[in-house]
């Protein structure tokens, strides 16, 4: 086999030129996509940080049904201080948790004494909640980062149309599950900046005040935020949440709790499935590339060379040797092509994270690029490249082998 | 036993609608370490005789039998591995590999058709390259060599595999007359230390009495076989 790869390399160096090219097409193909790969990767990324840590967390816990009616903010969907314990409980077990913030989530009507309108709202507790969501304090345009009882932060867009400013008194006015209506005044300590995507827009109270604005008998939250050390630990943690909270049922036999990721309440996911769709059609791209590049250069091969095949078929090569033959300059051909696009792709990413170059995205200014590439995202790239290579050499390496000597010998 | 046996042999071949009658009933056998040349004019038959006989191609009609071995009964890998243990090939444009040097050109039937150990490789390469005196341009590549060094290798790399038989169609026609007749010496001189049987084509009248036995064809038919002015008939 050694001997058969050095005759390859040799028919392949025959043409230098035209090698040099199908490589260079090959390598730049890879370059590309490993670049695309990794600074889309990167933005991906930050793009998701972004919303789960500043809004959603990685992961939410509900009672059943709730997030059928989100838009509502059901506060007859809530959990009971029972439910809460024995959530509690579990979520204590979980080694992959760092911090998980209770929420009340309301909706209430927001009046500056001249004018009223309607408002969405989060109870929290501060200190938990930055725990869980650390980028909530970025998002603070104005004001004060420390949320105290009686105090309220609320969207920018509500304090440009209400023109209230930080300071003010507010008067929030809610209906509590029994339908009673209760009011609050609470000063503005915050502005918010608008996020999009859910939360984006809504303001915030403290845990206790959320309590006390809607009367509530005992502890009752909507929702527990929850985030993770490892945020690759996702799906693993959520599959077993999800099993843990089933078995915690209600007096009627049904489970209490549903558990979901961010994928299943942000719209965001949608944007990062389209990245990965981009990332495919890139990669179908470069497929398309080394599939032309090399069938078209092996297709060459083996008519330039098809008395050479007569040749080597007549003096007793078997037909499947003949066929490796051709299968490994092709292979060759994609190996090199691989190995010369990841190392110069690898260059470029590494050129890229020490130029330090910044972009905004949203609240966070000067993000530094960091354009990263999972190993084995190399790996695949390669392997795809290679594999592809072997398949665009099968036709004209069939062919050769396939051909009767004595026509081939005759072939001017 | 003779090595080749042809027992009415005919090779019809279609071109479009035309049947052209390449051989018709050509009978003949040839014994072993023989020393036999086809002569003809251009289309009589000679090369579609050798492709037969070289289990390239197979007899429309009739017998013909090749080192015990009936060549219509031979399928492509089959055909392909008996050339390989049984046969030796030149060829007139010497169709050397070109990426291969003077040593890897010799040295590839016995890599790729018989597999031998590098040390057994090497050993026979030397002793052919020595033989057919090509020994200080081991290392060159086809296109650094003359026509009658190509047409050496290429009796070094029919020989390597110490084949019953060799074929050559037309060997000496892109050779001068000189050259020419020092590749036909050569092959004779092969024939006599490794008792290879050698068949060859030719028109050209002056290489033809090298031969030891000759063999005439015309329009498809043998018309003659006679001993030839260069030995015993074989």
């Amino acid at each position: 086999m050694a001997k058969l790869l050095k005759i390859a390399l040799r028919n392949l160096l025959r043409y230098k030129r035209r090698t040099l090219l199908t490589t260079s097409l090959i390598t730049l193909g890879v370059v590309f996509v490993l670049i695309f790969v990794s600074v889309t990767g990167s933005f991906k990324t930050m793009m998701i940080a972004q919303n789960t840590d500043a809004m959603l967390g990685h992961l939410q816990i509900h009672r059943k049904g709730y997030v059928a009616s989100i838009d509502n903010l059901p506060l007859n969907l809530n959990l009971n201080a029972g439910a809460v314990e024995r959530m509690e409980k579990i979520l204590a077990a979980q080694p992959e948790i760092v911090a998980y913030s209770p929420r009340i989530k309301f909706g209430a009507m927001f009046s500056t004494f001249v004018e009223t309108t309607n408002i969405r709202l989060n109870g929290i507790d501060p200190a938990r909640e930055f725990r869980t969501v650390p980028l909530l304090p970025e998002r603070i345009l104005a004001g004060d980062k420390e949320l105290e009882r009686g105090e309220i932060w609320i969207p920018e867009l509500l304090a440009k149309g209400m023109k209230v400013k930080i300071g003010d008194t507010v008067v929030i006015v809610a209906t509590n599950q029994e339908g009673s209506v209760n009011g609050r005044q609470f000063k503005v300590a915050g502005v918010l900046e608008s996020a999009t995507g859910p939360g984006g827009r809504d303001g915030y109270i403290t845990l206790e005040d959320a309590a006390e604005v809607l009367r509530m008998e005992g502890r009752q939250i909507s929702e527990v935020a929850l985030r993770l050390h490892d945020f690759n630990q996702l799906d693993v943690l959520s599959e077993r949440l999800g099993t843990l909270l089933d078995q915690q049922l209600n007096p009627q036999g049904k489970p209490i709790f549903e558990v979901h990721t961010w994928e299943d309440l942000s719209p965001f996911f949608n944007v990062a499935r389209m990245i990965d769709l981009m990332t495919f059609f890139m990669k179908l791209m470069l497929i398309a590339i080394v599939l032309v590049s090399i069938m078209n250069v092996m297709i060459m091969a083996v008519y330039e060379r098809i008395r050479e095949i007569g040749t080597i078929a007549a003096i007793g090569t078997q037909p499947g040797r003949i066929l490796a033959l051709f299968l490994l300059e092709g292979l060759s051909l994609g190996v090199a092509g691989a190995v010369l696009g990841n190392l110069i792709g690898t260059l470029v990413i590494v050129l890229v994270n020490v130029s330090h170059i910044t972009y905004d995205f949203g609240r966070q200014k000067n993000l530094l690029l960091r354009a990263g590439i999972d190993p084995f995202e190399v790996f695949v790239l390669s392997l795809i490249v290679i594999v592809i290579a072997v398949v665009a050499s099968l036709q004209p390496a069939f062919k050769a082998s396939r051909m009767e000597p004595i026509k081939a010998l005759r072939h001017i | 036993m003779p090595l080749i046996v042809a027992e009415n042999v005919h090779k019809v071949y279609r071109a479009g609608e035309v049947e052209i009658h390449a051989l018709k009933g050509v009978s003949f056998a040839i014994e072993s370490g023989a020393f036999v040349s086809f002569v003809g004019p251009s289309g009589s038959g000679k090369t579609t005789l050798l492709n037969l006989i070289g289990c390239l191609d197979k007899p429309s009609e009739g017998r013909l039998t090749v080192a015990g071995t009936d060549v219509a009964t031979l399928d492509r890998r089959r055909g392909a591995s008996f050339r390989g243990e049984k046969l030796g090939f030149i060829f007139q444009d010497f169709n050397l590999i070109p990426v291969l040097t003077v040593y890897e050109n010799i040295e590839y039937p016995l890599l790729m058709v018989q597999d031998l150990p590098a040390r057994q490789r090497s050993k026979r390469v030397l002793d052919l390259l020595a033989a057919v005196g090509m020994s200080e341009q081991k290392d060159k590549f086809p296109d650094q060599i003359s026509g009658g060094q190509k047409q050496r290798v290429a009796v070094a790399r029919a020989l390597i595999t110490s084949p019953a038989l060799v074929l050559a169609d037309e060997p000496t026609a892109n050779l001068d007359h000189a050259t020419a007749y020092q590749v036909i010496e050569l092959m004779k001189r092969m024939r006599d230390n490794f008792g290879t049987t050698f068949l060859f084509s030719t028109h050209d009248p002056k290489i033809v009495g090298e031969a030891e036995t000759l063999f005439t064809l015309e329009d498809g038919r043998l018309s003659d076989a006679q001993a030839g002015p260069g030995g015993h008939h074989g």
